[in-house]
């Protein structure tokens, strides 16, 4: 594909992103924020990105696809436990999950 | 989070600006570091890395956008993963805009917050906007989007430049870098329904995937998310 081409595939994809967004805009204005189908959606979106985030860990598509679901999994859970374990630090919690996947990768790689 | 509040849309503006500054900016600009690399590994060049990095604004997207370039798909397979892969946004703007309806009464503008959004910026919204005056919501929320835009195209470059210099490990652990890191913003979620449909999701996402790559993730957000629902329902109603 040359250079051209691949703008217009971008192009494309950017196009059947928005659509979805403006889509959403759309719908919102014909929604009650204080009723019931508000709720709902906001469970839909919660429960979408806990989703895609949880198969993003277990089920990875990709270069993550060739690492252990261990070192991905166990990664996460440290993540999680360093942020609550530091009141709640975000960063700390990120960067000390990834830490942990590097540093068992790493291992793997060298053994 | 403490209730917190601004005295002109300047300063929310300014406030939005260092809270993105806090955690987000810096996830923002690791989490595309990542992307940069795999781009040009897929063979993208940096300016549509770029580009795809400001105007797709969501990774899972632009990761499948990337992958499926460099396996040579078909046009039609490209354009519905990455719409796939994005069509959170549709529930995620829904649930959005409703906090800036009175804040911002000319609708045009509404189509432009909705570009801003990827889950950081939305959950930032989402967590500080409603204990904010309406007309001190949007600026806040551009302050904290732009910059996290800002960092994901620094971001982008940055790995796209350094794809060449890092080992395969760090590329791959800056890739992990983005469910690592939603997994803990979403561990502060607290109110019930939230939580339930968190937790529903985080189950039923790979079982859906399983069962249809291409469809389990919209089944798990309309079947978890109304499952999550109902179950939030049953319990309002007993406490009533």
């Amino acid at each position: 594909m040359n250079d051209i081409g691949l703008w217009l595939l971008l192009i494309l994809a950017i196009g059947s992103t928005y659509v979805w967004r403006g889509l959403g805009v759309v719908i919102s204005g014909r929604i009650n924020p204080e009723g019931e189908a508000f709720r709902v959606v906001s469970c839909v979106a919660y429960a979408l990105l806990a989703g895609l985030i949880s198969r993003m860990i277990v089920l990875p598509t990709g270069a993550l696809a060739e690492t252990p679901v261990f070192d991905r999994v166990f990664s996460t859970i440290v993540g999680v436990g360093v942020f609550f374990l530091f009141k709640r630090n975000v960063l700390l919690g990120t960067f000390g999950g990834v830490a942990v996947f590097l540093v068992l990768s790493v291992m793997r790689a060298g053994s | 989070m403490p209730a917190k509040t601004y005295a002109t849309p300047g300063a929310a503006f300014a406030g939005g600006v260092g809270d993105a500054f806090k955690v987000s900016v810096w996830v923002v600009f690791a989490s595309m570091t990542g992307f940069g690399s795999l781009a040009r590994d897929s063979g993208l060049t940096l300016g549509v890395s770029m580009v795809s990095s400001g105007a797709i604004w969501g990774l899972p997207g632009q990761i499948a956008f990337a992958e499926l370039y460099a396996t040579g798909a078909p046009v039609l397979a490209i354009i519905l993963a990455v719409s796939l892969a994005n069509v959170r946004f549709l529930p995620m703007t829904v649930a959005m805009m409703p906090l800036f309806r009175e804040g911002v009464k000319n609708r045009a503008w509404h189509y432009v917050l909705a570009q801003l959004a990827s889950v950081n910026t939305w959950a930032a919204a989402m967590r500080v906007c409603p204990h904010l005056p309406h007309e001190l919501r949007a600026p806040y929320y551009v302050g904290f989007s732009i910059v996290c835009m800002l960092a994901g195209l620094a971001g982008t470059a940055t790995g796209f430049v350094l794809a060449v210099e890092f080992p395969p490990v760090v590329t791959l652990s800056l890739v992990f870098l983005n469910p690592v890191y939603f997994t803990i913003v979403f561990a502060d979620v607290r109110h019930r329904a939230g939580v339930i449909a968190l937790l529903i999701g985080a189950v039923g996402g790979p079982l859906f995937y399983q069962l249809s790559p291409d469809w389990g993730l919209l089944a798990t957000g309309a079947i978890g998310g109304a499952l999550a629902y109902l179950v939030d329902r049953i319990l309002r109603r007993r406490h009533e």
